[in-house]
């Protein structure tokens, strides 16, 4: 891993961040970091920007003004494929597999930027691509393993259920090697025990991959379960980061999610 | 790589007519079902034979082929299939002996078989020229195609698999390949002809004086110049056009499939320079022969001849080798290449992000795949083989005209892909093979055979089928889009994503996504 000078304890710097469509303003000069090892989740109601703002994080949208840093490297405005072959590895809120392809063969093609063969080799199948396609099957095995999909690596992930088409998602998304994983809105749609489930795996995740996740969730006892911290999103503009417990209690939190009239029902009562 | 099958979507409701019409058939009873069929199939045969004796034979004999494939295998299947065999054996021998063949190689146990068949296949392909005059008159399309028809037949096989790379496996509907074969053409017409008359150039040309004027290169090299000059030309089409998705890049390729026989037309006074590049309308011809040289000649005694078009004297097997011989068995090779190399590429980690970018472009560059270079490379890919094959028919025609490279050809071609099966390499050869035939032959006969046998009454009607070619085509590419859309001889995962489409809804920023290359 390479530490950078600029901001060791960093993986990802976001200075002033800002996207508009035309004139709508979908995030609001947002800096956010995310610091090395942690679980960092991004919260806010529908519509404040959070799935705008890793869309710039990995390059499917340009951002209007404002600077990301990943790893020492500038990488504003890069294309996606750039950024992941760096090192920030994604899933999608609406899940986006390759449908009519195997689990293995998906957590292959994330595992796309780590590979070398080429055309030429390919046509040859030098000693070289046998040894790198059966390494890379071996791997991607491995991660199916680890997500708990190993008995369907040969399963068309279109028939799947639910829940291991996010799992795969993941997997896949493991497959680019990253440094810094997205996950956006990973237990939707999920039932409690799933939920459950994956909040223990994202642990696993940090404490024994050693990743770095931020996630978008909606889902607040994945969100207070895993998180070191939470960073709250409303209308494009951050206004409140903290540790679960602090946003938890955060006047303007609560006044984004419930609206004003809550805030002060709350203080009348005593409760904040 | 293996897969398991992909299931059925469960038929949740029987709605439409044909729907009901098929619920209804499986209600009936299995007996009263093979009755139906039968008897049917009977009244069909006896039905056409009344129109042509021939005809009528036909109809029986797939029917009778088709329930002795269902027979229980061992007494009955075997006993139906020597049956059927004798039946045939004294009045179409060739025929007997066809079924032969293929009725041993479905007995040969499954993974083998797979080993087997292309290997048959190709068996049966080299021997061709062998055993073409003495085989069994079909009905309705009448004799076997010649050999010529069957290097024409090989070409646009070889620029069907090409295109199918690009359209069949990274899913870029190209409308233009017809650029792709002129360029390779064009290549081959350059460079092996007396179309540069200033310039003298030889090197391993055949079959031509030594002080000839005009760029004369051995053909062997111009092939894969043709391919590599082809491949280049596709990358400077593919860089501007490649950002564009679906629709909007099937009419920029086919405005570019529509410029290049253009420029070749006009280019006899190219940009207005007085140089003649392409000879304008008027074509470039003559084109040199191919060969292999006369010291590969004299060593191999002319097993590998000297030069195709003097070389025939020899006669194996009761059959004169004709110079079209050479070009058919170069051909069928140069296909075995085109066909390997697509399917290397099908399993490798391109192929794998071809079909990765085919299924939903936004997930494929967020795993790290780089949109523009992975399609360039499909692109280039189908460009070479494009080429290949342009410059090598370029040479067995000896000639290269502006009015080769029409649209339709582009059209033509992609039917081959479709009505095979996009996607699966034994699907397009076997559609490209089917439908170059009819263009070449096919339909002349059916009309002739139409004209022979169909009247009404004291009305005979004088077809010209060839004229009908465009909407023939046509119509079959509709029925097949409409009842079977995966084609002929599906790839699995294509068939499904034709059923039930792919997921692929941009989401990307407009002025961003051409930023990527």
């Amino acid at each position: 891993m390479t530490e950078t000078t600029e901001n060791g304890n960093y993986v990802l710097v976001a200075e002033d961040l800002r996207k508009e469509f035309g004139g709508l303003v979908a995030v609001n000069n947002v800096s956010f970091d995310v610091p090395r090892g942690k679980v960092i989740s991004l919260i806010g109601p529908n519509g404040a920007g959070k799935t705008t703002f890793f869309n710039m994080l990995t390059g499917v949208y340009k951002p209007t003004a404002g600077r990301i840093v990943f790893l020492g490297t500038d990488v504003t405005g890069k294309p996606p494929h750039a950024i992941t072959a760096l090192g920030i590895g994604r899933t999608f809120q609406n899940i986006r597999l390759f449908q009519n392809m195997t689990a293995l063969e998906n957590v292959m093609v994330g595992m796309h930027a780590r590979m070398k063969a080429n055309l030429f080799n390919s046509i040859l199948r030098t000693p070289f691509v046998n040894r790198e396609e059966k390494a890379s099957r071996a791997r991607a095995m491995e991660l199916l393993e680890f997500t708990g999909l190993a008995r369907k690596a040969q399963e068309v992930s279109r028939n799947l259920p639910y829940g291991d088409q996010r799992r795969l998602e993941v997997a896949r998304a493991l497959g680019t090697e990253p440094q810094l994983l997205l996950l956006d809105e990973p237990t939707a749609g999920m039932n409690p025990q799933e939920s459950a489930e994956f909040t223990a795996f994202v642990s696993r995740l940090r404490d024994e991959e050693k990743l770095t996740v931020l996630m978008i969730e909606h889902d607040m006892r994945v969100v207070m379960g895993v998180s070191d911290r939470v960073s709250v999103l409303d209308y494009g503009e951050k206004i409140a980061e903290g540790t679960p417990k602090e946003v938890q209690k955060h006047e303007r939190v609560i006044e984004a999610y419930l609206g004003k009239a809550a805030v002060e029902d709350m203080k009348n009562r005593g409760l904040s | 790589m293996t897969q398991p099958d992909i299931q059925e979507e469960g038929a949740a409701e029987q709605i439409g007519f044909r729907n009901q019409l098929r619920a209804g058939w499986k209600a009936l009873p299995i007996a009263q079902r093979i009755a139906i069929s039968v008897g049917l199939e009977l009244a069909l045969a006896i039905l056409f034979f009344f129109v042509d004796h021939s005809l009528g034979y036909g109809v029986a004999a797939v029917s009778a082929l088709y329930w002795i494939h269902r027979l229980p295998p061992l007494p009955w299947k075997v006993a139906g299939q020597v049956a059927l065999i004798a039946i045939f054996a004294y009045p179409v021998p060739t025929l007997a002996a066809g079924l032969a063949i293929i009725f041993a190689v479905f007995w040969v146990p499954q993974p083998l078989r797979s080993r087997v068949l292309p290997v048959v296949a190709i068996l049966l392909a080299v021997m061709y020229p062998f055993y073409q005059p003495k085989m069994f008159v079909m009905p309705i399309f009448g004799v076997w195609p010649d050999i010529a028809t069957g290097v024409y037949m090989l070409v646009f096989v070889m620029m069907a698999v090409g295109l199918n790379i690009v359209v069949g496996y990274a899913g870029l509907l190209d409308l233009g390949y017809v650029a792709f074969y002129a360029t390779g053409a064009y290549t081959a017409a350059w460079f092996a002809s007396l179309q540069f008359p200033k310039t003298t150039f030889h090197m391993g040309a055949v079959g031509i004086t030594p002080n000839l004027p005009g760029i004369h290169v051995t053909i062997w090299l111009l092939l894969l110049l043709g391919g590599v000059i082809t491949a280049f030309f596709g990358i400077m089409i593919g860089l501007p056009t490649l950002r564009l998705r679906g629709d909007y890049l099937a009419i920029v390729t086919l405005g570019f499939g529509e410029i290049l026989p253009q420029i070749a037309r006009n280019s006899d006074n190219f940009l207005g320079t007085g140089f003649n590049l392409t000879n304008g309308p008027n074509g470039i011809t003559p084109l040199d022969s191919m060969g292999f040289g006369s010291h590969i000649g004299n060593f191999t005694h002319g097993v590998l001849p000297a030069n195709y078009l003097q070389c025939c004297n020899a006669t194996y097997l009761g059959h004169q080798i004709q110079s079209t011989d050479l070009f058919f068995w170069t051909a069928i090779a140069l296909l075995l290449v085109t066909v390997f190399c697509s399917f290397r590429l099908q399993f490798s980690r391109l192929g794998r992000a071809w079909i990765a970018i085919r299924e939903d472009e936004t997930a494929a560059a967020a795993m790290g795949i780089p949109l523009m270079r992975t399609k360039t490379w499909a692109y280039a890919s189908g460009a070479f083989f494009g080429g290949v094959a342009g410059a090598f028919y370029a040479v067995f025609k000896s000639a290269t005209f502006p009015g080769d490279f029409f649209f339709n050809i582009s059209v033509f071609i992609l039917c081959m892909v479709i009505l095979g099966g996009m996607g699966n390499i034994w699907g397009v050869i076997v559609g490209g093979a089917f439908l170059a035939y009819l263009n070449q032959e096919g339909l002349a006969n059916t009309g002739a055979w139409i004209n022979a046998n169909i009247h009404f009454g004291s009305h005979h009607p004088n077809l010209d089928v060839p004229l009908y070619a465009s909407g023939i085509y046509g119509v079959i590419i509709l029925v097949v889009v409409l009842f079977r859309p995966e084609g002929m001889i599906p790839s699995r995962r294509r068939a499904a994503e034709l059923h039930e489409g792919v997921h692929d809804d941009p989401l990307y920023d407009t002025q961003h996504a051409g930023a990527e290359a």
